[in-house]
């Protein structure tokens, strides 16, 4: 409803037809590694621009914190120390987050109608009221985002605030990075600054410097600038070639209708039971929430 | 900084020395982003640990804490050994021509003058040589050997690369590289900045490693110009501002020298400040110091201040001793202070050695906390167990704790540390029955004119007489305090060179420090402020985006002091014939009758070059000093001196002289030395520092900051770790002779052991923001562990090199 | 049969069986509502500074409530000032989270006072407060207040109490209370910009 501006690309376990007519920009946030200084300030901007606050950690002995992905934490600083040129040190810190698929491995394999959608300008959003919180997104997700919350069992991950895009603003995140290493557009011009990045990077030495647009998920929406193109497992095992599982392919491809509806056919009778003679234990229940 | 923050883009190569610009002032580095994208600029930082600033850099090269001085003098030599240096620049714009007197020497690490009881210099030699017509004497070749070029070349010759390396650790060939980059900017065409913090400050010769710097920045001729200068990247939203107000003993609003009790006649102390010009035609602009001052005293005692009782000159307390913080805390712990009240600081966590400012506030008889949180300081007196042993029913001070607004919630101006004074306004109401600093300042006040005004009491009449007339007393607003301190005309000011002519007439607002008169006719409570709200209104609250230079100076947007100028020294961005040294980077410039161009110039608009007015307009002489004259405590040059803790037995530039291992004029209080570790039984050198997901102490209490960076840790090197059997994320105990902290373990490829002197040096890194208040992880105050010495000019303590043990715990 | 949105969560939470029911339609109609709307579509925005470094970058802080008289205003974000020379928008980590500043649960509401030798806070009124430090202030200064040194010189200084100033206040509560502070003769004043 409030995203109206946004057409809807594809939708989970739906087969209506989503809307063609109108055409949209594909977008794209870039994410340029060499210019990043790990200040986290982008984590704090998603934390605030999406009403999230995780628990308050411990230091086991670095810089990363919080310390993984959480329903709480959509976006995580990755640090590693590496010496790709012996006697060279490198603190290469990736921001971690969804990469927002061109072909989304987690939209793929979630059973829910209208759980995840993708949105014609490249979003792959998550929306929760509709999340049964069965975790196949987590399994079809080639780079491990999706978290599964504690408090509600749904599904979370980075929408790449899709609200603010939505009414023509930048993510949080990018409005936020003090040295501009998060910056977002149109997919076409954000390809065009890395190569830009990319150019600077060979001129001061670093070879393989190159942009992170994996084929294997038909692209993304969030691409990264790598000093070592050619190692992308150095920043904290960013995946070489990604690619959906091809399980996810086969769930999605014929079984899930039928699975979908299998199980609906035999929960139904549990849940008309759980609803009319269970109110009052929800009800107690809501009072302590 | 001599320049400002968007003025880093137009930099060719950036050092950060001294500083972890990327990792403390994120926003600011962003234009170092920039010039690196956009103007290919390059990215060197020397530092300890590598750093996040280090992460982007394009060179990295390690140094052991407290050893900078000998690093840049290692760069100084090496200029001057390669000729690296701008010829023009440094012969018109700086000392290096200029006679030395002969009885100024240097022998072993001391300076001529040295009284070792007194840990201080008689500093009559270090002057210069004066000519019968009153001027100095000047050596244009530059040959003379007493001249300052053959004295300086003379003093660095000894800070060899070879040496570099034996005092820094710095592997020889990382600091030919370093120099190689900074000496590459000494043509006309190319300039570098320097970004440094507390990392130079926080020394005991913390002064001494700026003006190392600056010497380089002086003889590459990059000061006064755009994308050059000498750059402090100050630490808190209005440190500049407070500092100009000069909320601290040595001087009065405006940098003006506070009396002292040697001053006790009026005529004579401001004649003393009047420094007269030391070469023909030369501003020595604080002749016009009388002017200040007694637009201050208008300020403060409106009607009372009068000719006849010397604008209530007497009326200023004369200051008897150096009044820092350090010096208030020992006399504290004598027992010879009975108040304290702390606005907004947090001394039992931001001050060296926490025990002894304990100890020193349980001697008090009342303590007033004014703050928007919560603080160490305001609960000195609790127990929280190990973090704060104490004894509530031990301790008799009396305290009160006073909730101020924060920054959302009042409105005024603050001054960044590019000197742009911009204004914000309140965008709610404070919490519970929280006022702002202004309303609790007034209230207090107030409330002891009235009790005076009933019982009268000791010399009241400063109390009774200090101008306040606000509007509502109890509440004065922002607007009537800044429109106080910019200043006003009280009689029609004129034109003296034509008194027909009014300038401002009486009870306008006055536009600049220029119409400020010495005669009483004018009130000013901050010159350097004078212009930032005139007549035409509050000019710091200026919102213009238009930059006409591309220069990012912005010239309309708040207001920049002095006089708006953007960069200081501008004239100096023009060659002598006042023609800019790089077109494409042109500020100002001479077009045949005046000054003129994108910035406002650092000169009188219609000095001509011929006239051969130097661009350093405050010094009586004209000139960026080289030689420092009587200047610093320590000598005019900077020598490399081993921290007050240091690893080495000696300093391996005078091993044998034990006059010259540490600094020789730092003061170090009595029972202070005795609580100094050596190095038998805290092996390990130790720095303190910021991190970038954190603000000082105040953020432990900010959720956010929290979860991205929740609890205390220790940085240490891989070697060290395995030495100790320590694992990362292991819990160890840091101790120094003062105390311990106990955190977890950072085990780490970024610090690095490093040979020095022949043996290894380790450094333990101890980030400082946790305490034992607020919604982060407790934990230790660092500065349980810090030394209580100072620089020997500012008494900045020295958190930045100091010897630690460490342990598993 | 009338679901409400909190049954509704709390059933899906059950897992994989009865949220699959959510697949074929049983979803009560307000789930369905969707994605969030913008945030601050008619929230005031006021122009500030950032308290921390001396970057001092420019904020846009967005407080609940259009300024009518019945509504208390409250801050609900803070972001950056894209018009702000300096930072054009962006804010560093501690920026990023000054809301968890201003809604600290260490934030000050009342003054305090604690007692010699006691263990805890007392509230008091302002007026209280004020009365109290005056008097402390007043009884000191008139017993140490030194007019003339050994000399004879007059020097007209209080040095048995102290001040040390924030360097994160204002300019004009800087100018404030060096005037006062030297106007009461108080030499013993230091700042955190010194350190």
């Amino acid at each position: 409803m409030a995203l109206q501006s946004l057409d809807i690309k594809a939708r989970s376990a739906t087969t209506t037809p989503t809307p063609q007519a109108r055409g949209a920009i594909p977008v794209a946030k870039l994410i340029d590694i060499s210019k990043c200084i790990g200040c986290k300030a982008c984590q704090v901007a998603c934390m605030q621009w999406n009403d999230l606050r995780d628990e308050v950690g411990d230091n086991v002995g670095v810089y990363d914190n919080p310390a993984d992905l959480t329903a709480q934490s959509w976006t995580v600083m990755r640090f590693s120390e590496v010496e790709v040129e012996q006697g060279r040190l490198e603190w290469l810190i990736r921001k971690d987050g969804c990469m927002h698929c061109a072909d989304p491995g987690c939209l793929k394999a979630c059973p829910a109608p209208g759980a995840i959608v993708q949105y014609a300008n490249g979003i792959v959003d998550f929306h929760e009221e509709h999340c049964i919180g069965c975790g196949y997104c987590v399994t079809g997700c080639p780079f491990d985002i999706p978290r599964i919350s504690k408090k509600d069992s749904k599904a979370y991950k980075c929408t790449l605030c899709s609200d603010r895009v939505a009414v023509g603003l930048e993510p949080a995140c990018v409005k936020t990075c003090p040295t501009g290493a998060i910056v977002f557009g149109s997919k076409e011009d954000m390809i065009h600054h890395a190569e830009g990045r990319i150019a600077d990077l060979k001129e001061r030495g670093y070879a393989n410097a190159g942009l992170y647009d994996p084929a294997g998920v038909g692209g993304t929406h969030v691409m990264y600038v790598l000093q070592h193109a050619d190692q992308p497992q150095l920043y904290a095992d960013l995946p070489k070639d990604p690619h959906i599982s091809p399980l996810v392919a086969l769930w999605k491809g014929v079984t899930k209708p039928l699975m979908s509806l299998g199980i609906g056919v035999a929960v139904l009778a549990g849940f008309f039971h759980y609803v009319t003679a269970g109110p009052k234990e929800v009800e107690e229940e809501n009072e302590t929430d | 900084m001599t320049n400002h923050w968007v003025d880093i883009k137009n930099a060719d190569f950036i050092l950060i020395m001294g500083g972890n610009a990327a990792e403390a002032h994120p926003c600011g580095f962003k234009w170092v982003t920039e010039a690196k994208a956009n103007r290919k600029a390059t990215l060197a930082v020397v530092d300890p640990r590598f750093t996040r600033s280090a992460a982007v850099a394009d060179f990295y090269a390690p140094i052991r804490p407290g050893s900078d001085i000998a690093f840049l003098g290692g760069v100084i030599n090496y200029l001057l050994s390669h000729d690296l240096i701008h010829h023009d620049y440094v012969k018109a714009y700086t000392n290096a021509p200029y006679l030395v007197r002969e009885d100024f020497t240097f022998d072993d690490g001391i300076f001529s003058g040295y009284n070792a009881d007194k840990r201080s210099y008689d500093r009559e030699s270090w002057n210069y040589q004066i000519g019968a017509d009153g001027y100095v004497m000047v050596d244009p070749t530059m040959q003379d050997p007493r001249c300052v070029y053959q004295l300086m070349k003379q003093h660095y010759s000894r800070y060899t690369p070879e040496m570099v390396t034996q005092v820094c650790g710095t592997p020889t060939a990382d600091f030919l590289k370093v120099a190689e980059m900074i000496g590459a900017t000494a043509t006309p065409d190319k300039v570098m900045t320097i970004m440094y913090a507390l990392g130079w400050t926080q020394h005991t010769v913390g002064s001494q490693n700026i003006r190392a710097m600056a010497m380089i920045q002086l003889l590459l001729g990059n000061i006064g110009r755009p994308g050059g200068g000498v750059n402090a990247l100050r630490g808190h939203a209005n440190v500049q501002g407070i500092t100009d107000m000069c909320l601290y003993s040595d001087v009065l609003p405006g940098y003006l020298g506070a009396p002292t009790d040697a001053d006790a006649v009026r005529e004579e102390y401001l004649a003393k400040k009047s420094l007269k010009p030391l070469r023909p035609n030369q501003m020595s602009y604080w002749q016009n110091f009388p002017k200040f001052h007694t637009s201050l005293m208008k300020s403060w005692y409106g009607n009372a201040a009068t000719a006849e009782n010397g604008f209530c000159y007497d009326w200023l307390p004369k200051k008897d001793a150096p009044y820092d913080v350090l010096h208030i805390f020992e006399l504290m712990h004598q027992g010879k202070m009975n108040g304290f009240l702390c606005q907004g600081f947090n001394p039992l966590a931001a001050v060296s050695c926490v025990k002894k400012v304990r100890e020193s506030l349980a001697k008090l008889k009342y303590l007033v906390v004014m703050d928007p949180l919560a603080t160490e300081t305001s609960e000195f007196w609790q127990d929280y167990g190990e973090y704060n042993e104490v004894d509530p029913a031990q301790v008799q001070t009396e305290v009160f704790r006073l909730p101020a607004t924060c920054f959302a919630e009042d409105t005024g101006s603050f001054t960044n540390s590019g000197r742009v004074l911009q204004w914000h306004w309140a965008a709610a109401e404070p919490p519970g029955e929280t006022r702002s600093d202004l309303d609790i300042v007034a209230g207090i006040f107030t409330r002891l004119r009235e009790l005076y005004q009933k019982e009268g009491g000791a010399f009241p009449d400063p109390v009774l007489n200090l101008a306040w007339a606000y509007s509502t007393p109890l509440t004065p607003s922002p607007e009537e305090v800044a429109k106080e301190f910019n200043g006003k005309a009280i009689a029609d000011v004129t034109d003296p060179k034509d008194p027909t002519k009014v300038l401002a007439k009486a009870g306008e607002q006055l536009a600049t420090f220029a119409h400020l008169r010495d005669d009483g006719s004018t009130s000013c409570g901050n010159w350097l402020y004078c212009g930032a709200w005139s007549q035409a209104g509050n000019l710091m609250a200026r919102r213009d985006t238009a930059d006409p230079s591309g220069l990012g100076f912005y010239p309309a947007w708040g207001f920049s002091w002095p006089a708006n100028r953007r960069v200081l020294y501008n004239r100096a961005n023009a060659d002598p014939a006042g023609k800019p040294w790089d077109p494409k980077r042109k500020t100002i410039a001479w077009d045949g009758t005046k000054w003129s161009g994108f910035d406002v110039p650092d000169m009188a608009p219609n000095a001509a070059p011929e006239q051969d007015v130097g661009p350093f307009i405050m010094h009586p002489d004209g000139v960026g000093h080289l030689f420092a004259l009587k200047g610093m405590a320590e000598g005019p040059f900077p020598e490399h001196y081993e921290p007050f803790e240091t690893p080495l037995a000696t300093n391996p530039m005078h091993p044998k002289n034990p006059l010259a291992t540490r600094n020789p004029a730092a003061r170090i209080f009595k029972g202070d030395e005795a609580d100094l570790g050596t190095v038998d039984k805290f092996p390990y050198v130790a720095t303190t520092y910021r991190l970038t997901e954190h603000q000082h102490y105040w953020t432990k209490n900010v959720l956010s900051s929290a979860i991205v960076q929740p609890a205390q840790f220790i940085e240490m090197d891989e070697t060290l770790a395995k030495e100790k059997g320590i694992a990362n994320g292991d819990v160890v105990k840091v101790s120094s002779h003062r105390g311990y902290v106990r955190a977890t373990a950072v085990v780490t490829r970024r610090l690095k052991p490093l040979t020095v002197d022949g043996k290894t040096v380790h450094t333990v890194g101890v980030p400082i923001h946790w305490g034992f208040v607020g919604v982060a992880k407790q934990g230790f105050l660092a500065n349980r562990l810090t030394p209580y010495v100072g620089d020997a000019n500012s008494q900045t303590p020295e958190y930045k090199a100091f010897l630690v043990n460490i342990e598993k715990a | 049969m009338q679901v409400t949105r909190r049954q509704f969560f709390r059933i899906c939470a059950a897992g994989v069986g009865s949220s699959s029911l959510a697949a074929l339609g049983f979803a009560p109609g307000e789930a369905l509502a969707g994605v969030r709307a913008f945030k601050l579509a008619r929230a005031s925005e006021t122009r500030s500074t950032c308290p921390y470094c001396s970057v001092s970058c420019g904020l846009l802080v967005y407080s609940l409530g259009d300024k009518a008289k019945n509504a208390k205003s409250e801050i609900i974000h803070i972001e950056g000032d894209p018009d702000h020379p300096v930072n054009r928008g962006t804010l560093c980590p501690k920026g990023a989270g000054l809301l968890d500043l201003v809604h600290s649960e260490n934030r000050l509401k009342y003054p305090e006072v604690r007692a010699p030798s006691s263990k805890e806070w007392k509230r008091i009124s302002w007026d209280e407060a004020f009365d109290r430090i005056a008097k402390h202030m007043k009884a000191d200064r008139d017993k140490n207040f030194i007019t003339t040194n050994d000399q004879g010189v007059t020097v007209n200084r209080w040095n048995t109490t102290g001040l040390l100033a924030s360097s994160a206040a204002s300019n004009e509560t800087g100018y404030l209370t060096v005037k006062v502070a030297r106007g009461l003769g108080i030499v013993a004043l230091d700042t955190q910009a010194r350190i």
